[in-house]
C-alpha cells in the first residue's frame, strides 16, 4: 500500500478514535436521557454524511448525464454505495436510541419515515445499477438518480403533512443543543465525513480497476476474434 | 355485394379499382398525424383488437380485491377508513401489469431501434405511451371503483366532485413514471421484476397523496387541498424531467 493512503488510514483512525474519546468521556451527561444519548454522536454525523453522499451521487449523476465521462459515474456508484451504509447505520442507530428514550423502537415519524424512503430509492438505484445489462448501466443509473433525488422534497412533505395531521409520540431533542455537545457532535461529523471519503476513495479505485479489466478482457477478445 | 358469391376476375378487378381510386384521392388532402397522435392510435388499435392490458389489468384488480377482503374486515365504518389505501394499491398493482407491455412489443420487431434512426420527436413516442397507459389505467379505474363501492358498501360523506380530479392527477402520477421506468427496465435483467423495484419508492409519496386525499373525502373528515397541490405538483415536476430525460434514455446503447 501507497503511504500516503497509509497516512490517511491513520488520520482517519486518530479522528474516529478522539471523536470517540470526545463522546464518551468529554461530553456532559443528558439531564434527562443518562448516558444513552451519548449515540446521537454516531446516529446524526452519519446522518449527514449519507445526505451528503446522496447530493454528491446526485451532482455526479447530472455531470455524466452532460459529459458522459466514466470518472462521474464511477463517483455515482461510490457515493450511492457509501451513502446507503451511512444510511443504514442511522436507521439501525435510530431505533437503539429510541427504545429506550420513546419507549418504542420505531415511530412513523416524518423525518424518520422520510429517511426510510430515501434508504429505500437509493437501494433501487443499486438494483437497478446491478440488474442492468450492457454498457447503458451508467446512463439509465443517472437517470434514476435524478428521479430519486426530485423524490426527496415530496418525501418530506408528504409525510411531514401527513404525521402532523395524526399525533405521534413526541419527537425528543427538539429543543436547542448544549453548545459543548454541538462542537462534540460537529466534530464527529468532521471524523465521519473522513472515515466516508476514505471508503469513497478505495471503492472508486476498485470501480477504475474493475473499468479497467473489463476493457481489457473485450479487448483481448476481440483480437483473438472469439468471444468468451 | 355479390362479388364474392361469383368467383370471376371482373368484379375482383373493379372493386380493387375503387379502391385504388378511393384511396389516392383521400392521402394527399388528409395532412400526416403528428407521431404522437400517430402511435397513440396503433397502441389504441392494438389494444382494442387483442384487449391485452386491459383484460390481464381488470382480472388482477378483481383479485387484489378479493385478496385484501379476506385480509381486512371490510365492513362498518372502517371500510371507509381503509378503502381509499385499498383502491389505490388495486390499482397501482393493476398498473404495473400494463405498464410492464407498454414497451414489449415494440422490441420484437425492432421497432424501437427504428425509433431511433427515425428524426420522430422521441418526446411524442414517450407522451403517446404515456396517455395510452393513462386511457388503459382510467378505464380500469371507471369500471373497478363501482365494484368497491359495492364490494365495501362505501358512501362519499365528504365532496364527491374532486374524486375524478384526484383520479386524473394520481393517474397520471403513476402512469407517467410508470412509462418511463418501464423504458429504463427493457435493458434490464428479469425485466418484469424491475419495474416495481424502481417505480414503487419513488411513487410513494403520490400514493400517499391519492390515499390520503381519497380517504378525506370518503370520510369528509378535513379539506383535502394539500394532497391535491401535492399531486399536480408531483405531476409537473416528474412530467418535465421525464420529457427532459426520455431521449437519453431511448438512444441509450
Amino acid at each position: 500500500m501507497k503511504t500516503p493512503v497509509l497516512i490517511a488510514i491513520v488520520v482517519v483512525v486518530a479522528l474516529l478514535a478522539f471523536g470517540l474519546y470526545q463522546a464518551l468521556v468529554v461530553a456532559p451527561t443528558d439531564q434527562l436521557q443518562g448516558d444513552v444519548y451519548r449515540i446521537i454522536y454516531y446516529h446524526v454525523p452519519s446522518a449527514w454524511t449519507a445526505f451528503l453522499l446522496f447530493f454528491v451521487n446526485f451532482c455526479a449523476s447530472i455531470w455524466y448525464l452532460f459529459r458522459r465521462d466514466s470518472i462521474s459515474d464511477a463517483i455515482a456508484v461510490t457515493t450511492a454505495e457509501i451513502g446507503v451504509v451511512f444510511c443504514t447505520i442511522v436507521l439501525i442507530t435510530g431505533p437503539i436510541w429510541a427504545r429506550p428514550v420513546w419507549g418504542i423502537w420505531w415511530t412513523w415519524d416524518a423525518r424518520l419515515t422520510s429517511t426510510l424512503l430515501m434508504w429505500l430509492i437509493y437501494i433501487s438505484y443499486l438494483i437497478l445499477r446491478r440488474f442492468s445489462t450492457g454498457g447503458q448501466t451508467p446512463l439509465l443509473a443517472a437517470a434514476l438518480a435524478v428521479f430519486g433525488f426530485a423524490d426527496v422534497p415530496f418525501v418530506y412533505l408528504s409525510i411531514r403533512y401527513f404525521r402532523t395531521q395524526h399525533p405521534q409520540p413526541v419527537i425528543g431533542g427538539g429543543g436547542k443543543l448544549d453548545p459543548g455537545m454541538l462542537h462534540i457532535m460537529l466534530y464527529n461529523w468532521l471524523a465521519f465525513v473522513a472515515l466516508a471519503a476514505l471508503l469513497c476513495w478505495f471503492r472508486y479505485q476498485l470501480e477504475r480497476k474493475q473499468k479497467d479489466v473489463e476493457e481489457t478482457i473485450a479487448l483481448e477478445s476481440l483480437l483473438e476474434g472469439s468471444p468468451r | 355485394m355479390t362479388i364474392s358469391a361469383t368467383p370471376s376476375a371482373k368484379p375482383d378487378a373493379t372493386s380493387r379499382a375503387v379502391n385504388l381510386t378511393s384511396e389516392p384521392a383521400l392521402r394527399p388532402e388528409s395532412p400526416a398525424p403528428s407521431v404522437l397522435f400517430a402511435t397513440l392510435m396503433k397502441d389504441l388499435r392494438l389494444e382494442w383488437r387483442s384487449k391485452d392490458a386491459i383484460n390481464s389489468m381488470l382480472f388482477f384488480a378483481l383479485l387484489v380485491v378479493v385478496v385484501f377482503s379476506f385480509s381486512f374486515d371490510p365492513t362498518g365504518d372502517d371500510a371507509r377508513r381503509i378503502a381509499g389505501g385499498l383502491i389505490w394499491v388495486a390499482f397501482l398493482f393493476a398498473a404495473v401489469v400494463a405498464l410492464g407491455q407498454t414497451w414489449a412489443r415494440e422490441i420484437r420487431n425492432q421497432v424501437l431501434d427504428a425509433y431511433r434512426v427515425s428524426t420522430a420527436p422521441a418526446n411524442d413516442l414517450f407522451l403517446a405511451k404515456a396517455l395510452g397507459n393513462f386511457l388503459f389505467v382510467s378505464v380500469l379505474e371507471v369500471v373497478m371503483t363501482p365494484l368497491f363501492v359495492v364490494f365495501y358498501n362505501l358512501r362519499v360523506i365528504g365532496p364527491a366532485y374532486l374524486l375524478p380530479v384526484i383520479g386524473l392527477l394520481g393517474t397520471w402520477a403513476l402512469v407517467v413514471n410508470g412509462t418511463f421506468f418501464a423504458a429504463i427496465s427493457l435493458r434490464t435483467r428479469s425485466r418484469e421484476v424491475m419495474l416495481p423495484l424502481i417505480l414503487f419508492p419513488i411513487s410513494i409519496p403520490a400514493l400517499l397523496g391519492m390515499v390520503e386525499a381519497t380517504k378525506i373525502i370518503l370520510t369528509g373528515e378535513s379539506s383535502a387541498k394539500f394532497w391535491i397541490v401535492l399531486l399536480a405538483v408531483y405531476d409537473l415536476v416528474f412530467t418535465t424531467i421525464c420529457l427532459t430525460l426520455f431521449e437519453t434514455v431511448l438512444d441509450a446503447e
